[in-house]
């Protein structure tokens, strides 16, 4: 067993060591080290279209977060008190959103905002007073910032609410108690109490956004996030330079993720008589 | 203060609370005085802490109305009640210290006041409940005796008119716990708050309270001081809580006045208080204290067998058998020992007890 779990993880994680080590290349060929540099990063830092799509990357991933951790941690909070069948409907859903491929929300996305455009299009056109200067809604920035907001919005409201529902009821009596009120309750104890999945709940987000191909592919438009510019880039070769990409990429989420499994544990340490 | 001294502080009128077809709380009417200590006690589920969390505003009753010194509350919400709760298991806020738990209710009053004022009652607060300078210390850097405390001290430094505590020892071991009660007594005295506590355990609500509320299935069943309830339980339900007794089945002979005699099993007659609903020729129940008994060896009482002794320092339990009236228990002083010298088991005796010394109830 120990021997395919093994090969199972070397199978897994040999390419992306791979893509790491070659990224310190100093040859200019991606199949052949030819001693380290870091120059291959220098070079793709200096890229003035690899910049433009990391800055695209960086406004989808950062609003994408905030919409999804601000309409996720409200929805946790409120389906606290829907309980029977209702609750139901809407857990199937919340994990319905997180297991369906990202290809079908990106085609289903893609068709439904494009039908939306068209439908829209038309009527802000005859509604605008001077005619031919009616703006446009098309695929860009905003479209990203929605599919992936709705999708990473699951995400928020399953952290957040194993939380919520982790939380001692009897604290929030105790605040009442103390003469705190509805909305006082909620900023001195509920907040401060679910901080930590909110916290995690929106880096989470921000990197699910950040290294997403598929959604963004569909919905992008005429906009190129970092993956998709690694993506297209491909086509024309596997270089150093991409490795390099790669590699920062890699290093950026995987340090996101950490510090929201490190907020999450810390958080969820409480008092020990627990 | 609104209402003068003999005013009660508190008044459950009829109130009645429904969980869907669940009736926890039936028609209760209580009037709690001004800076008694009073305890609401019995087994779980018997509607004592739904009294509790609607005197708290927890929950609305579903009739009746609940009165906070005069004024009819049924409609304030929790946080407009001028009272406070001590929870079970604490509930103090993990993410704050010791003395922002302490303040939470003072830093909620508007006007805020003044910062160097909540500070100075914090400080009392504190070394009220013995935990001077403990103020910057994090709740889990605390052992449970000591958050107790804080829970203790973040209620008492709003000065309620009525403090609520929801088993509050419950979480504590057996020591402690006898050292909080005798504490929490003290304090209740010191303060001159009116307390309410909330128990299943008989020694706790005897030891501490002015009034006991025996409470079973949403209703009061007995309410009076601890003697009261001790010496005149109501009904065998009553005399089985408070304290230890036996209970013997019989047949009511006569009732005189509030006395009645009964004869049990064997013909042993049983004469004593007569409790409510006690007529003659009915089934009743004689209730006898273990310490009203005594075991001697001359004849006369009741033949016995010593099956069990329990030593308990001042006093011997035995547990004995008589043919008729099955097993019971003797409670014997040191001194009634000293005359009689030990029983072992299996010695025989003679059981008595003077006239009066049982209770006669209805086997309710």
């Amino acid at each position: 067993m120990r021997v395919y779990a093994l090969a199972v993880y070397l199978f897994l994680y040999i390419p992306i060591g791979v893509i790491a080590v070659f990224s310190f290349n100093a040859g200019r060929y991606a199949a052949q080290l030819q001693g380290f540099s870091t120059q291959w990063y220098g070079k793709a830092l200096a890229n003035p279209f690899v910049m433009e799509a990391l800055q695209t990357s960086a406004t989808v991933a950062a609003s994408s977060a905030l919409l999804a951790t601000i309409a996720g941690t409200l929805a946790a909070l409120a389906l606290q008190g829907v309980g029977g069948r209702p609750r139901m409907i809407f857990d199937a859903l919340l994990y319905i959103a997180v297991m369906v491929p990202g290809i079908v929300i990106g085609i289903s996305t893609l068709i439904a905002l494009v039908t939306l455009f068209d439908w829209l299009n038309p009527m802000i056109a005859s509604l605008w007073p001077v005619a031919g200067t009616a703006p446009q809604l098309h695929l860009g920035t905003g479209s990203l910032i929605a599919a992936h907001g709705l999708f990473a919005m699951a995400l928020v409201v399953i952290i957040v609410r194993a939380r919520v529902a982790g939380m001692d009821r009897s604290l929030i009596e105790a605040s009442a108690d103390l003469g705190a009120t509805p909305f006082g309750t909620f900023r001195q104890v509920t907040l401060p109490q679910i901080a930590p999945a909110i916290l995690a709940g929106f880096l989470l987000s921000f990197t699910f956004s950040f290294d997403d191909f598929i959604i963004a592919f569909f919905v992008a438009g005429s906009e190129t996030t970092l993956p998709i510019y690694v993506f297209s880039s491909i086509r024309r070769g596997v270089t150093p330079e991409i490795n390099a990409i790669g590699t920062m990429v890699l290093a950026v989420s995987l340090m996101v993720l950490i510090l929201a499994q490190t907020i999450l544990r810390r958080g969820g340490v409480r008092a020990p008589e627990e | 203060m609104t209402g003068n001294d003999d005013s009660p502080i508190a008044e459950l009128r009829g109130a009645t609370k429904r969980f869907g077809p669940v009736v926890a709380a039936r028609n209760l009417n209580l009037t709690i005085r001004r800076g008694e200590f009073l305890s609401f006690l019995g087994p779980s589920g018997c509607g004592k802490t739904t009294a509790l969390r609607m005197l708290a505003g927890f929950e609305t009753p579903s009739e009746g109305a609940i009165f906070l010194d005069g004024q009819q509350v049924n409609d304030l919400p929790a946080h407009r009640r001028p009272v406070n709760m001590v929870f079970q298991h604490y509930a103090l806020f993990p993410h704050l210290t010791v003395a922002e738990n302490i303040s939470y209710g003072l830093r909620q009053r508007r006007p805020k006041p003044p910062k160097a004022d909540v500070a100075a009652a914090v400080e009392r607060a504190l070394e009220t409940v013995r935990l001077p300078g403990f103020g910057a210390r994090r709740i889990w850097e605390m052992s449970g005796g000591q958050q107790q405390r804080v829970a203790l001290a973040r209620a008492i430094v709003n000065e309620p008119k009525l403090l609520l505590l929801d088993e509050p020892m419950a979480a504590l071991d057996k020591k402690l716990r006898h050292d909080m009660q005798i504490e929490l007594q003290t304090l209740q005295r010191q303060l001159g708050i009116t307390f309410i506590l909330v128990t299943h355990d008989q020694e706790e609500a005897l030891s501490m309270s002015d009034r006991i509320c025996i409470m079973r299935d949403g209703q009061i069943v007995q309410m009076g001081s601890p003697r009261d309830l001790y010496d005149r339980p109501k009904n065998r339900y009553v005399a089985d809580f408070v304290g230890k007794s036996n209970f013997f089945d019989g047949t009511v002979e006569s009732v005189a006045g509030d006395s009645a005699k009964m004869t049990g099993p064997g013909d042993v007659a049983f004469v004593g208080h007569a409790g409510e609903g006690v007529a003659p020729g009915q089934a009743a129940m004689a209730s006898v204290r273990p310490e009203q008994i005594s075991l001697s060896r001359g004849a006369g009482g009741v033949p016995v067998t010593v099956v069990n002794r329990i030593f308990l320092g001042e006093h011997t339990e035995y547990l004995v058998r008589n043919p008729d009236l099955g097993q019971f228990l003797i409670l014997a002083s040191r001194q009634a020992e000293a005359g009689e010298g030990n029983f072992e088991p299996g010695d025989t005796g003679y059981a008595t007890w003077r006239d009066g010394a049982a209770l006669i109830l209805n086997n309710d």
